[in-house]
């Protein structure tokens, strides 16, 4: 460690610090007094964050090599890589968004949840083994494994970026409207802290401190949600019928938030939301990178069974939550403000929970696990961001493969602190939007651009790169565009009368055009480069079964 | 480097069982997850009334709630089904392949 790391760290430590006081300056400015200072919530964020600081340190003297920190040497256990690929996705959205959204209109928030958790079993028989035998950093390692370098990584490059900046923001939202109501600090200056310490788990401890960050955040956030959970259930007596029952009397929308309700309109939006998380999980760079921390397939296989425990029982706690809102945060006009609103929107409703069925202690403890999980994602975003530009961008399309690992890293810390910029710009941007929709948006990215390359350059001997390249565009660019056309940015952000485009997920369209154009665009290319990667995929589909020849599988 | 081996490996007729034995049962595990899935998606889109039907005539709890539950077992079970077959006999055949194509 060099002496100016080493000052460094002290520096931040002392502002670490030096934080109480800087949310105590500011919450005695706050004279109408809308939130005091919750002593044992700010004592519980600090301790988790002089925690991470500390394995931050710690994983940053253990990471040299850009295996090391890319994937944290390939040593992580299929049971770690399962808490963790859960701390990864078990974001704020997830458990402030559906929670929120249980709260809003019951049932549909259900629909929701099962979307985001039936892809892990499509990832696991279709992609886990072949990932982790063919792959070494990134998901564009496998994708362009006997296709053109150059197309395929900047394809997927681009496509990753899409991914973690629209994830990224809906993470710096949730994360500034929590801490905005949490300390009574600023919601901008939330959003700079976040992405600064973010900035420092990413740069300093690479993927070993990013993981170790989510394996205790998803620890934390299980138990923490486990206890909700019970705590609403001892009021209706372990009775859901009572649960459901007593809900229904008070919500507005009455029996009809037990059944499906507006969130899903029509077929179309159905079933393309369906696509969009389904394909989306599978598709998701901060995600498919996890595959690459473990030693072999066999680990692999096993991390995705923890992770789809861990997030299955998750949903059925945050439906338990959701509706425990209802019941005991609705009807308490402490948690509301004068015109009767949820005080910090319905997303806040979980937080609100807290309090409601453990007091200040508890909603300090939430809070404190909240805000980890938005650290967490955002950790693990930047991480799959940064190296999607250093990894495939810099190394293998700029440099060709010929470059040093220590130039490779250096290129991914820059790309770090850069997406920390962005973040903290576009997380204040983005404050009015609703945080649930716009993980939407990503997962319709990622299904449509990510996943059918990615899955074709596995299972389909005639992929070939410009049907790849063509097909990946599209779908990418028709995802955006319809994106853009839609409800939720033409009228909702661009403030026109209707929408061009009439649905708010354009998955099924997107990923109908990307699968079309790549298998289009490879079965009339008779160029030889063609010949030749249909040449190479005989070696690749052996490697791909049995896992010989794989990346760093013997490096621990 | 590994060319020689992938040759070796590709003739032996227990590669080739174990490539169709393995992919027919993912295959069909991943078939079972989307048929239940895209019934419920279904169900959610063209006959919404059906998961708005209460579960006994004297419960207000709708039968959309218990569905919703199952599905998100299932998907953990079918997980557990896949990894338990996959990390025990797939992979020691697997191993003995390999083993038997590295001599």
């Amino acid at each position: 460690m060099n002496p100016v790391i080493s000052r460094l760290w002290k520096g931040v430590i002392a502002l670490v610090a030096m934080m109480p006081m800087l949310a105590l300056a500011d919450s005695v400015e706050l004279s109408g007094g809308q939130q005091a200072l919750n002593i044992p919530a700010v004592s519980m964020f600090m301790i988790f964050v002089i925690g991470t600081l500390g394995i931050t340190y710690w994983a940053s003297r253990r990471t040299q090599s850009a295996s090391d920190y890319y994937t944290a040497g390939g040593g992580i256990t299929g049971f770690q890589n399962g808490l963790a690929i859960a701390g990864d996705y078990m974001s704020a959205a997830s458990f402030l968004g559906i929670s929120g959204l249980v709260y809003l209109s019951g049932f549909d928030g259900l629909i929701y949840s099962i979307g985001f958790l039936v892809g892990w079993p499509i990832i696991l028989f279709m992609i886990a083994e072949r990932l982790r035998n063919l792959g070494k950093y990134t998901f564009a390692d496998v994708a362009s494994y006997r296709l053109g370098q150059k197309e395929i990584r900047i394809l997927s490059a681009i496509g990753s970026l899409c991914v973690v900046a629209l994830y990224l923001i809906a993470q710096m939202v949730g994360s500034g409207k929590l801490i905005e109501l949490l300390f009574g600090l600023p919601y901008e200056y939330a959003v700079i802290l976040v992405g600064i310490l973010m900035v420092m788990y990413v740069t300093f401890g690479g993927m070993l401190a990013t993981t170790w960050v989510q394996i205790i955040k998803a620890v934390l956030l299980l138990l923490g949600a486990t206890f909700m959970a019970v705590m609403v259930m001892k009021t209706t007596g372990f009775d859901f019928t009572v649960l459901f029952e007593q809900a229904t009397e008070v919500h507005p929308k009455g029996e009809s938030i037990l059944a499906p309700g507006g969130l899903v309109s029509d077929p179309v939006s159905a079933i393309s939301l369906g696509l969009a998380l389904m394909f989306g999980t599978a598709g998701l760079p901060h995600i498919l990178m996890r595959f690459f921390t473990v030693s072999d397939a066999k680990e692999a296989r096993k991390s995705v069974f923890y992770a789809t425990g861990f997030i299955g029982y998750f949903y059925i706690l945050t439906f338990i939550i959701g509706f425990g809102a209802i019941l005991l945060v609705s009807t308490n006009p402490e948690f509301r403000d004068a015109a009767g609103a949820l005080i910090g929107g319905n997303n806040m409703a979980a937080i609100h929970l807290s309090k409601a069925v453990g007091g200040d202690v508890f909603l300090g403890f939430i809070s404190a696990v909240a805000f980890a999980t938005i650290l967490a994602v955002v950790s693990g975003l930047t991480l799959a961001g940064a190296t999607a530009v250093s990894h495939d961008l810099y190394a293998n399309v700029f440099k060709k493969g010929k470059c040093t690992e220590a130039q490779e890293i250096k290129v991914s810390k820059m790309t770090t602190v850069a997406l920390g910029v962005f973040a903290i710009m576009l997380g204040i941007l983005f404050e009015q939007q609703n945080i649930a929709f716009m993980v939407g948006l990503a997962f319709a990215i990622a299904a449509s651009a990510n996943f059918p390359v990615l899955f074709l350059s596995m299972y389909w001997k005639g992929l070939t790169t410009r049907g790849a390249m063509i097909g990946g565009w599209i779908g990418l660019l028709t995802a955006v565009v319809l994106v853009i056309l839609g409800p939720i940015v033409w009228v909702d952000i661009l403030g026109f009368e209707t929408a061009i485009f009439p649905y708010k997920y354009p998955a099924l369209f997107s990923i109908c055009a990307a699968f079309t154009s790549i298998w289009f665009f490879s079965v009339t290319d008779k160029s030889a480069e063609a010949t030749h990667s249909k040449g190479l995929f005989r070696g690749q589909y052996i490697r791909s079964q049995t896992g010989l020849g794989s990346a760093a599988a013997s490096a621990h | 480097m590994h060319d020689e081996i992938y040759k070796k490996i590709e003739k032996d007729p227990r590669f080739q069982d174990l490539v169709k034995r393995r992919q027919k049962f993912a295959w069909t595990l991943s078939l079972v997850m989307l048929a239940i899935y895209y019934s419920f998606i279904m169900v959610i889109a063209f006959k919404p009334e059906i998961l708005a039907m209460t579960i006994s005539p004297d419960s207000i709890v709708t039968v959309g709630i218990p569905a919703g539950i199952a599905i998100i077992l299932s998907a953990f079970v079918l997980t557990g089904i896949y990894v338990r077959r996959a990390n025990g006999e797939f992979d020691a055949l697997n191993a003995s392949i390999i083993q038997e194509a590295s001599k």
